[in-house]
């Protein structure tokens, strides 16, 4: 028991001083997320201030529209005239000049005044997949005034214009905003798996290849102490680094959530560090289960450099179960939560939406990852008795 | 006391060992002499535990030596081939650290280093980590290490490996004064004079099996060479053409 103390307090300040192992586990690896994740909400933000703002469009003879244009106008669109013809049209959009270019035939007012389809060419350029939110306000506000000069056609001809809207399709939203959030913040159990596997990454490598790379295992096997007891230390120091970067990445994603400004979205996130506490609560029982499985991939490996290869394959295995619970919207269940990183999901989305914890769906996620934990632990153990670990 | 009975051990197709048996007793200097891939380095380590043969046994002091058996280790030093220091952390460190592991406690391993630093002239560097030592530096450390418990017990793999005169005579002081307090000092090397010069027994060891044991001296007049390096190249049938 001593002597594994002795290992875990080594281990850890050894790591310390290491200055790849704390960039990548306590630093890298548990701030990519929140970063990743900001950013990316501030750009579904941005583009949502995108649409109360003016776009500007340009019109070649603008005059032979006027109703069109006032509309427009009354709509925050930016009409600016622009002499030319089709060709200049194109080259504008193409050169990326203009998003749009809107151009008015010479027939097109004989053409409205007479009944007649008057014709209005839009130039855009498909292909570049910035500009259609504008793009698409520009042609939804023509198809409106379209629609408005319709209704008053029909009225003038004593013809009610609801004939024309046989159907009407009501949209009722039934999400609240916290649940709304989840579709953003079900990323979040992602972000904290990944950053357990990050954290204890490089110790899982060091205590097996590491050492043996370094010729160190030879003479710390020859020391008067039981392997199990190394392991052990070597494994609760792993499970430190894991337990830390968890921390880590979660108060920095709680940190950059209350500065983005989540009500814009209509959300709500339930953001109070009671909440940051509980998430770590229900993810950590996953630790010893990862460091095990680290532990024992890394010992199969035969350098450091196959072994990082290995568990960055290993990366992806925890990270399955959510992708397999987003694809066929898998819901809550007991037997459920008996499988390692899918039951985690489930009790972080729950603490996200501030719902009422299952006592007995969390007893069975926390046994089942420890238990399971303890199992791979033996294996571990028993793979450092082999004297293959040290050739 | 550490004695070998009997060793058998086979990695895949390779025999390493074929029968290793010696004795190397208290007070005396034990030199395991044979050419590269004797097998030299996989007797030793069987010896400390970390290769378990695939018959025959090792033991220490009487004990059976077992991975098991952490007793045994306790009664053990061992430097191993390339010393093998945590770069990261200080000369200190790195002899606590195993004193620790040994059962001192924090106490007794910190006097403990104080001792080993000074005894090897290693106060200098004590606070230095260890990735930017030179070899006689990574060697003495690793064997301050070795020494940290003080065992009764010590085995060294090719320790004058990469040292120059001056260390080598340091070192080989060192192990005679050890000798001269009771220790049983056993050390492997493919270098004759060496062992010549700093061992009481000499066993040769060639192909897995020990052709030869005895003082240095006897083992050149059974063989009736001129030189030790002679008695050594007629005992293993080594020379230097074919090395």
């Amino acid at each position: 028991m001593r002597a594994t103390l002795t290992v875990f307090v080594k281990e850890f300040l050894e790591n310390l001083r290491d200055r790849r192992t704390v960039m990548m586990a306590l630093l890298f690896g548990p701030l990519f997320g929140p970063i990743f994740f900001s950013l990316m909400l501030q750009f579904a933000l941005d583009r949502t201030r995108a649409i109360e703002t003016a776009v500007e469009l340009r019109m070649i003879n603008s005059a032979g529209a006027p109703n069109l244009v006032r509309f427009l106008e009354s709509h925050q669109v930016v009409v600016l005239d622009i002499k030319g013809d089709a060709a200049v049209a194109r080259s504008m959009v193409a050169d990326r000049k203009a998003k749009a270019v809107l151009e008015v035939p010479a027939d097109y007012g004989a053409r409205l005044a007479s009944g007649a389809p008057a014709p209005l060419r839009l130039y855009t350029d498909t292909s570049r997949n910035t500009d259609t939110r504008e793009v698409a306000r520009i042609r939804t506000l023509i198809n409106q005034h379209g629609q408005q000069i319709a209704t008053q056609r029909l009225a003038l001809r004593g013809v009610d214009a609801r004939l024309l809207v046989p159907v009407v399709l009501q949209n009722i939203d039934v999400s609240t905003p916290a649940s709304r959030a989840l579709l953003v913040l079900g990323m979040l159990s992602f972000f904290l798996v990944l950053s357990l596997l990050t954290g204890g990454m490089y110790l899982a490598m060091d205590s097996t290849v590491g050492e043996r790379d370094r010729g160190t295992l030879e003479p710390l096997l020859a020391t008067p102490v039981p392997r199990e007891a190394l392991l052990c230390g070597k494994l609760l120091a792993t499970c430190a680094y894991m337990l830390l970067s968890l921390s880590i990445t979660t108060a920095a994603l709680f940190l950059a959530l209350s500065r983005l400004d989540l009500e814009q979205f209509g959300m709500s996130a339930n953001l109070d560090p009671r909440t940051a506490l509980a998430l770590i609560a229900v993810t950590a029982p996953l630790i010893p289960l990862l460091a095990a499985l680290m532990t024992l991939v890394a010992a199969q490996a035969r350098s450091t450099r196959e072994a990082q290869a290995w568990l960055g394959v290993l990366q992806l295995v925890p990270t399955l179960p959510l992708v397999f619970a987003s694809l066929m919207n898998l819901a809550p269940s007991l037997p459920l939560m008996a499988v390692p990183s899918l039951s985690q999901h489930f009790l972080i989305t729950a603490v996200l939406r501030a719902e009422q914890l299952h006592p007995l769906q969390v007893l069975v996620s926390v046994a089942s990852s420890l238990l399971l934990g303890v199992l791979l632990v033996m294996v571990a153990a028993r793979v450092y008795r082999r004297e293959s670990l040290l050739v | 006391m550490i004695e070998a009975r009997q060793l058998v051990k086979r990695f895949g197709a390779v025999q390493a060992l074929n029968g290793v048996s010696f004795r190397a007793g208290d007070g005396r200097i034990t030199g395991l002499l044979g050419p590269n891939g004797a097998g030299k380095s996989t007797t030793l380590r069987i010896l400390y535990s970390t290769l378990k043969p695939d018959s025959g046994s090792a033991f220490i002091d009487g004990e059976l030596v077992e991975q098991e058996n952490v007793a045994v280790r306790r009664r053990l030093g061992v430097l191993p081939h390339n010393a093998g220091l945590y770069p990261s952390l200080t000369a200190r460190e790195n002899i606590e650290y195993f004193g620790r592991l040994a059962g001192l406690s924090s106490i007794a391993a910190r006097r403990r280093a104080d001792e080993l630093l000074t005894l090897l002239e290693l106060e200098d560097i004590a606070t230095r980590r260890a990735k930017g030592f030179s070899q006689g530096q990574r060697l003495k450390t690793a064997l301050a290490r070795a020494l940290v418990h003080a065992p009764r017990n010590l085995i060294l793999d090719e320790p004058t490996n990469g040292l120059d005169v001056p260390a080598v005579r340091k070192l080989r002081a060192l192990l005679q004064r050890l000798r001269d307090q009771g220790q049983c000092i056993l050390f492997s090397s493919h270098v004759m004079q060496e062992v010549a010069l700093l061992c009481d027994d000499a066993v040769v060891i060639a192909r897995g099996t020990v052709v030869a044991q005895g003082s240095p001296e006897e083992l050149r007049a059974a063989t009736g060479a001129d030189s030790f390096e002679d008695a050594f190249v007629a005992l293993t049938g080594v020379n230097g053409d074919d090395t």
